[in-house]
């Protein structure tokens, strides 16, 4: 477990760097939520009874989004590790008495970390002070920010499991390219991260909200504002633990046999 | 422009190199963009009209955008890539050469795999030309034509104004997506639906809305001025700030060397 | 002709200390280090010159080769190079040199080499005669007859750099840089570069800047040597002169069975084994035959030889002597 947690501190560190980075990526996420809200508030003066959700909901929603953009981001992914997959020099990592799933995991969750934790806190405090429906409110109450906090933790896990996923298709496909630009738009659209859930229409929403995407951004942030609560969200919860255990189990899977592969050709 | 073809012709045929990855890729983009429309048309699906735009009249809008913006990304990515060739040297070789620097970068990288997002946006025209209303006389294709064209400027500035940011930060570039990644998923609704200061930003500072909400108005036919139709070539102003800006870059640049 | 006088750099470089308590202090406050590049540099290059330029990483040499090439603006002093300022007039200074950078590559990946070729002659408009002509005695030269069709992906190492000084010398240009023009090279294409740049000065009078860290490239190519070291030219001077001022040492190698023979002055251990001694003898001492006639009484000598510096020696001396 210590040399995990090595990977993860050491990484963390090198991410805390980009300072500059950092900034705008504060000043991009701003810009974004307030882009996002304006529009939204266009439709809502358009026709507020179709409105799925409550608009100070969706407010949270959207500061949330972008508070924690880092931390779901659909296009990260570790360039060493997909260079070592691709280029062959995963042999030298199989050198060393770790588990490959464990380290790219505990890499991954440390660079989404540190990126998060360096923008988190200038949006969700600004946007804290935007004017009642625009920004960001309280949580509906104690247990749903319990559970808030609960299922961003497994979110961040579900994303971590799916870029691990797409590291170890790599080792079957071809064109990681076109592997990577297709997990990053299913990701976007289905985890609700272009437009909120809610907002689809009946039936293919309900088809997405079981999908495992939907766990990634969808869940945490309408548990957070109430708008997913009760026996509603303990469900969900349940459905993210589920996902997350076959994600994992599949991709131990998938790994052992593409690693047979590797060692069998010799690299 | 006899060079420009050269060079167009050494990048045709290298991406041709690695046909499946090509093709890949132009479906990743394809779908990329296919899920902006959805959104765009589930939104539309929900509440029907936003700002007294109906559905089809923002596909119009959508498409001059999303046409532009293609265009653009095909032949001006080599600013996209521009912190890269800073990196790695790239631009230095280019500084050995006798010929214009703006040129070269542009000439340095071609994304044909854009043709993607390209498709995608002629469908969708195909689609908004007809059933949008507009009375498809030669004053109101001009337009349309002018739009696009205009939309394909502005973001081949805001390119070159990438470029430009990362002579002097690498890392704080992100904040440039506010204006190319942002004027793509944005300008997918006229401006004016998100209230007066943000269209006012993309009026005079960035000249988006010149290409879209403008002349859209003319188009529809809720603005009769023949001035509406002619702010998307005002819009190409927009270079020369850019390009004064590149210069001094360049010069910077000559003078750290990083 | 390349003059440079009184040619200053300065640059401002971030500082970061290692350790995480490091890293988040420079979250919030970044410290800048200026280093001078170059204090203050003057040479001369006459036409058709060879000049090796040396020092060790990060003395200078790029820096100069850069402000020489029109990349970088120096912060003060003149240069001129054909009687062009290279930052003032950048697009016909460049017109008139070519530039081999050892480590990066400026042909097109993907296409065959002769389409890198045709496009760098439209790029330098090139009038299509000088060309042609260039094209044919270069692809003689450097045997490239067999991979111009080949895309340069494809190309090994060697074929590649020698399709690469090709590439630079196209337009004709009256003075060549190159920077590294061997580095990761095998013997075989080492020695051939070698050859072609010596054919290339004697034929067409090239003026030819090189950069290395290879002493023998310097050995084989240049007369004159400029060392440039915590950004100042230490040495302006031929190799032989070199080698007259710094290799008065002989090294003996000498293996013996037995006890190791008692040393006498004049002689000094560079290095010893068991059953092997190597001494630097200085001649003014003590002569090569007396010491090797001292030692065969001293010892049981079972081999022996000797041999001058060699300018990889004379290299770490000189860079020692400087402190650099």
């Amino acid at each position: 477990m210590k040399q995990y947690f090595t990977f993860f501190r050491i990484r963390f560190a090198a991410s805390l760097q980009y300072r500059a980075a950092a900034w705008a990526g504060v000043a991009t996420q701003f810009a974004w939520g307030s882009m996002l809200i304006s529009l939204y508030a266009a439709f809502y003066r358009a026709n507020p009874a179709d409105f799925p959700m409550e608009f100070s909901a969706l407010s949270s929603y959207i500061w949330l989004q972008q508070a924690f953009l880092a931390l779901y981001s659909s296009w990260f992914f570790d360039r060493d590790t997909l260079d070592s997959i691709t280029q062959g020099t995963i042999a030298y990592d199989l050198c060393r008495p770790v588990s490959l799933y464990w380290m790219w995991f505990w890499k991954d969750t440390a660079t989404r970390i540190a990126r998060a934790a360096l923008r988190c806190m200038p949006i969700l405090i600004f946007s804290a002070f935007l004017p009642a429906p625009y920004g960001l409110s309280l949580p509906a109450d104690g247990v749903s920010f319990l559970l808030f906090l609960l299922t961003m933790i497994l979110a961040l896990w579900m994303a971590n499991a799916f870029t691990l996923l797409i590291y170890i298709l790599c080792f079957y496909t071809m064109s990681p390219m076109g592997l990577r630009t297709l997990s990053t738009t299913a990701i976007e659209f289905l985890s609700g991260a272009l437009i909120p859930l809610p907002f689809l229409p009946d039936g293919f929403r309900q088809f997405c909200e079981l999908l495992p995407f939907a766990s990634m951004q969808n869940l945490p942030f309408r548990i957070y504002s109430g708008d997913l609560a009760g026996y509603e969200a303990v469900f969900f919860i349940f459905l993210q633990l589920f996902w997350i255990l076959c994600f994992t189990l599949l991709e131990q899977l998938l790994l052992k046999r593409a690693l047979k592969k590797v060692v069998v050709q010799g690299g | 422009m006899k060079l420009y073809l050269k060079y167009f012709s050494i990048h045709l045929r290298s991406a041709m190199e690695y046909k499946s990855s090509f093709f890949m890729t132009v479906l990743g983009q394809f779908l990329m963009s296919f899920t902006g429309f959805l959104s765009v048309w589930f939104l539309m699906d929900r509440f029907h009209e936003v700002e007294g735009f109906t559905f089809s009249e923002i596909l119009l809008c959508y498409s001059v955008v999303l046409l532009g913006s293609s265009i653009a990304e095909c032949f001006f990515r080599g600013f996209d890539r521009f912190p890269q060739m800073i990196g790695n040297g790239e631009f230095d070789r280019i500084l050995t050469r006798p010929r214009n620097e703006i040129f070269q970068v542009l000439a340095s990288k071609m994304e044909f795999t854009r043709i993607g997002r390209f498709l995608q946006a002629l469908l969708v025209i195909c689609y908004a030309i007809p059933t949008s209303g507009v009375i498809w006389n030669a004053e109101n294709i001009l337009t349309l034509i002018f739009m696009i064209l205009g939309a394909f400027g502005v973001f081949s500035a805001l390119y070159i104004l990438y470029a430009c940011f990362s002579f002097f930060t690498i890392e704080g570039l992100e904040f440039m997506n506010i204006f190319t990644n942002g004027g793509q998923e944005f300008g997918q609704y006229p401006f004016s639906v998100y209230g007066k200061w943000i269209l006012r930003f993309f009026t005079f500072v960035v000249p988006l809305a010149l290409c879209q909400y403008y002349p859209l108005l003319a188009l529809l036919g809720r603005e009769g001025s023949v001035f509406y139709r002619i702010l998307p070539l005002c819009s190409l102003l927009f270079f020369l700030p850019v390009l004064i800006f590149w210069k001094f870059g360049v010069k910077h640049y000559k003078s750290t060397g990083s | 002709m390349i003059a440079v006088k009184h040619v200053r750099k300065t640059f401002q470089v971030a500082r970061r200390d290692a350790g995480f308590r490091a890293a988040v202090k420079t979250l919030l406050h970044k410290q800048y280090d200026t280093v001078e590049a170059l204090k203050d540099i003057s040479f001369t290059i006459d036409d058709g010159e060879m000049v090796g330029y040396i020092g060790p990483n990060g003395a200078g040499k790029s820096s100069t080769i850069k402000i020489l090439s029109g990349i970088l603006t120096p912060d003060s002093g003149e240069c001129l190079v054909n009687e062009k300022t290279p930052w003032k007039e950048r697009i016909s200074h460049v017109a008139q040199i070519g530039v081999v950078f050892g480590q990066r590559s400026q042909l097109w990946w993907d296409v065959p080499v002769i389409d890198s070729f045709e496009l760098i002659r439209d790029i330098y408009k090139t009038p299509e005669a000088v060309y042609r002509k260039n094209l044919d005695e270069l692809t003689q030269m450097l045997q490239l007859s067999q991979i111009l069709k080949t895309p340069t992906r494809q190309l090994s190492l060697g074929q590649r750099m020698r399709c690469e000084i090709a590439a630079s010398l196209l337009h004709d240009p009256k003075v060549l840089f190159l920077d590294e023009p061997t580095i990761g090279l095998d013997a075989v294409s080492k020695i051939a570069v070698r050859e072609f740049i010596k054919e290339l000065n004697r034929k067409k009078g090239t003026t030819v800047i090189l950069t290395t860290h290879d002493m023998q490239d310097i050995e084989a190519l240049t007369s004159r040597i400029l060392l440039i070291g915590k950004g100042q030219i230490l040495l302006d001077g031929s190799l032989s002169q070199l080698k007259e001022t710094y290799s008065d040492q002989k090294q003996l190698t000498v293996a013996y069975s037995g006890s190791a023979p008692a040393l006498c002055p004049g002689m000094t251990v560079s290095s010893a084994q068991p059953g092997q001694l190597v001494l630097s003898v200085d001649p003014k001492v003590m002569s090569i035959s007396k010491a090797i006639s001292y030692l065969s009484e001293h010892a049981e000598i079972t081999d022996l030889s000797v041999s001058g510096a060699s300018t990889e020696e004379i290299v770490v001396q000189l860079y020692k002597e400087f402190r650099i």
